[in-house]
């Protein structure tokens, strides 16, 4: 378990295009890149839709974090890649799931290197989402970290009392866990309920119609991204139904050990 | 022995959290750690069982390096308890709980309930060995931590706020159990922000202050310098305050205790008869 991998989930203060772009924007930008990834099985697709995104985690200057979501999502990935390959898939096709996975976490980490909290949840209500469930999301992203901060210290702390993690048969490792999960959710436990009286005691809920210091508005950077994103995902369906794409042909294929698979 | 030659540390997301650390900690020595928050001081003790290696220099416990160690085995020799007990306690019993480290270190059955039996006896928590630790006091949970790591007789212990949510009455028995293990020839190495503590204890005392040793020496002299404490963000204890306010009836000015103090104070109306 490290912290290292949450950082590239994590929000940072920076001036940059991305940065500055309404959150409305981008969730919209995310989401086409989420609803492009899903649409097609094609390699060469989606190692473009992976590749678009490069420029954008520059333009944000965060290459850094943007690797280590990367390096955090890469032990599933490889997992994804030879689960794929031993269930009978061919080569191509693993190595496609794989890419799109990498695209999704992609995406996702760049909507959250650059959208703070706040401007999250000033997006969510100007959708007309209840407040209290705003509120609620909000605060679970903001204690991501957090929690990543308390899990290296149980993990520490019961590595001094003598707990190897890594030692043992698989049962044994999953039992292994037990001493770190239980403090981490009670912990979080407690925190909730602290934090549940520390907003009651300020009030919270006391008015029905909240207003709030900053209110997001859309710039005309803000509509051409909505737009782009609109031109490309509909250029991505056309695409997929009208244009052949050229396949990678490796006649690489597992032998058939699985009764179901064909 | 605990000894650090030129220590540095960096956390991978940033800049340099210890500086240049050297220092060495003899066998049943006892020390403080003190200094400002985020002077490093937890950042030191999670090298001494081996939790970090340093990105630079050394750190050996009884000379040997702990990068040629796990975590486990350093573990056996240096008992680290950690600042917040709720970071680690997990089991349905007090008893368990002390048990757990016992059974990692693969103890017979019939020593691991000696044992067991023992510490909480010592540590005043015999009443509560068939409780949840969850139902306890803060104190009392952070004793059950203390427990824990005790249980297996480490030769150096090493403490993280030990005194946090702890009542005076607990405080003086802790101090006493210190001072006990310390007479079992035991390193006890301490890391605090209560200087009143300290001051009781009278340790040799290390300042740490953005990641480098400032000052290392007895507490009586430790404590009673006014530009070095405000350095690292301490005030010097109460007792201490009171004689230097008193400088002109000529009292000694390293007084950090009440019993000295009081003999000086004695002294100095009996000079005025």
């Amino acid at each position: 378990m490290s912290i290292k991998m949450f950082e590239g989930f994590k929000f940072t203060r920076l001036s940059t295009p991305l940065h500055n772009l309404d959150p409305r924007a981008k969730f919209f930008l995310t989401i086409g890149f989420f609803a492009i990834a899903l649409l097609f099985q094609n390699l060469y697709a989606l190692l473009a839709v992976f590749l678009v995104q490069l420029p954008l985690v520059v333009v944000a200057r965060s290459t850094r974090r943007w690797l280590r979501s990367m390096k955090g999502g890469a032990l599933l990935a490889v997992l994804i890649f030879v689960m794929n390959f031993i269930t009978g898939t061919t080569f191509a096709f693993s190595l496609s799931m794989t890419i799109r996975f990498l695209a999704l976490i992609s995406s996702f980490s760049i909507f959250f290197m650059t959208t703070s909290p706040d401007d999250l949840g000033l997006a969510l209500e100007s959708m007309k989402v209840p407040y209290t469930l705003c509120f609620t999301f909000t605060t679970a992203v903001r204690l991501v970290p957090t929690m990543a901060v308390d899990a290296q210290t149980v993990v520490d702390a019961q590595r001094s009392r003598g707990l190897e993690v890594d030692k043992g048969n698989l049962l044994k490792r999953v039992r292994n866990y037990v001493p770190i999960l239980i403090p981490l959710i009670v912990n979080a436990i407690r925190r909730s309920v602290e934090l549940a009286e520390a907003l009651e005691s300020r009030a919270f809920g006391s008015t029905e119609k909240r207003e709030s210091l900053i209110t997001l508005k859309m710039r005309p950077s803000d509509y051409l991204t909505i737009l782009a994103t609109i031109v490309f995902v509909t250029a991505a369906v056309y695409v997929n139904l009208y244009i052949q794409l050229p396949t990678l042909d490796i006649p690489i294929k597992m032998p058939h050990i699985w009764p179901w698979a064909s | 022995m605990i000894k650090t030659e030129t220590l540095h540390f960096a956390y991978p997301t940033g800049d340099d959290v210890l500086k240049g650390i050297t220092l060495e900690i003899g066998d049943s020595e006892f020390v403080a750690i003190m200094g400002e928050n985020g002077a490093g001081k937890t950042t030191l003790i999670k090298h001494f069982n081996g939790l970090h290696k340093p990105t630079k220099g050394h750190v050996l416990v009884d000379d040997v390096d702990t990068r040629k160690r796990s975590v486990a085995s350093i573990s056996r020799d240096v008992g680290l308890v950690f600042q917040n007990p709720d970071h680690q306690l997990f089991c349905e019993t007090v008893r368990e709980e002390v048990a757990f480290s016992l059974r990692n270190f693969g103890y017979e059955p019939e020593t691991i309930e000696r044992r067991t039996k023992n510490i909480l006896e010592t540590l005043d928590l015999s009443q509560y060995a068939d409780s949840s630790p969850f139902t306890l006091s803060g104190g009392e949970r952070k004793r059950v931590a203390l427990a824990s790591v005790l249980v297996w007789n480490p030769k150096h212990v090493v403490l993280d706020e030990p005194t946090i949510g702890q009542d005076y009455q607990q405080k003086d028995r802790l101090r006493n159990f210190i001072l006990q293990l310390v007479s079992q020839r035991k390193t006890v190495i301490i890391v605090t922000h209560d200087i009143e503590f300290v001051a009781e204890c009278k340790p040799r005392v290390i300042l740490l202050s953005k990641g480098s040793i400032v000052a290392d020496g007895p507490a009586r002299k430790i404590l009673t310098d006014e530009r070095l404490l405000d350095e690292c963000s301490l005030v010097r204890p109460q007792i201490s305050s009171l004689m230097s306010s008193l400088n002109d009836l000529g009292l000694g000015q390293d007084i950090i205790d009440v019993y000295t103090a009081r003999a000086s104070i004695l002294e100095a109306f009996r000079r005025v008869k």
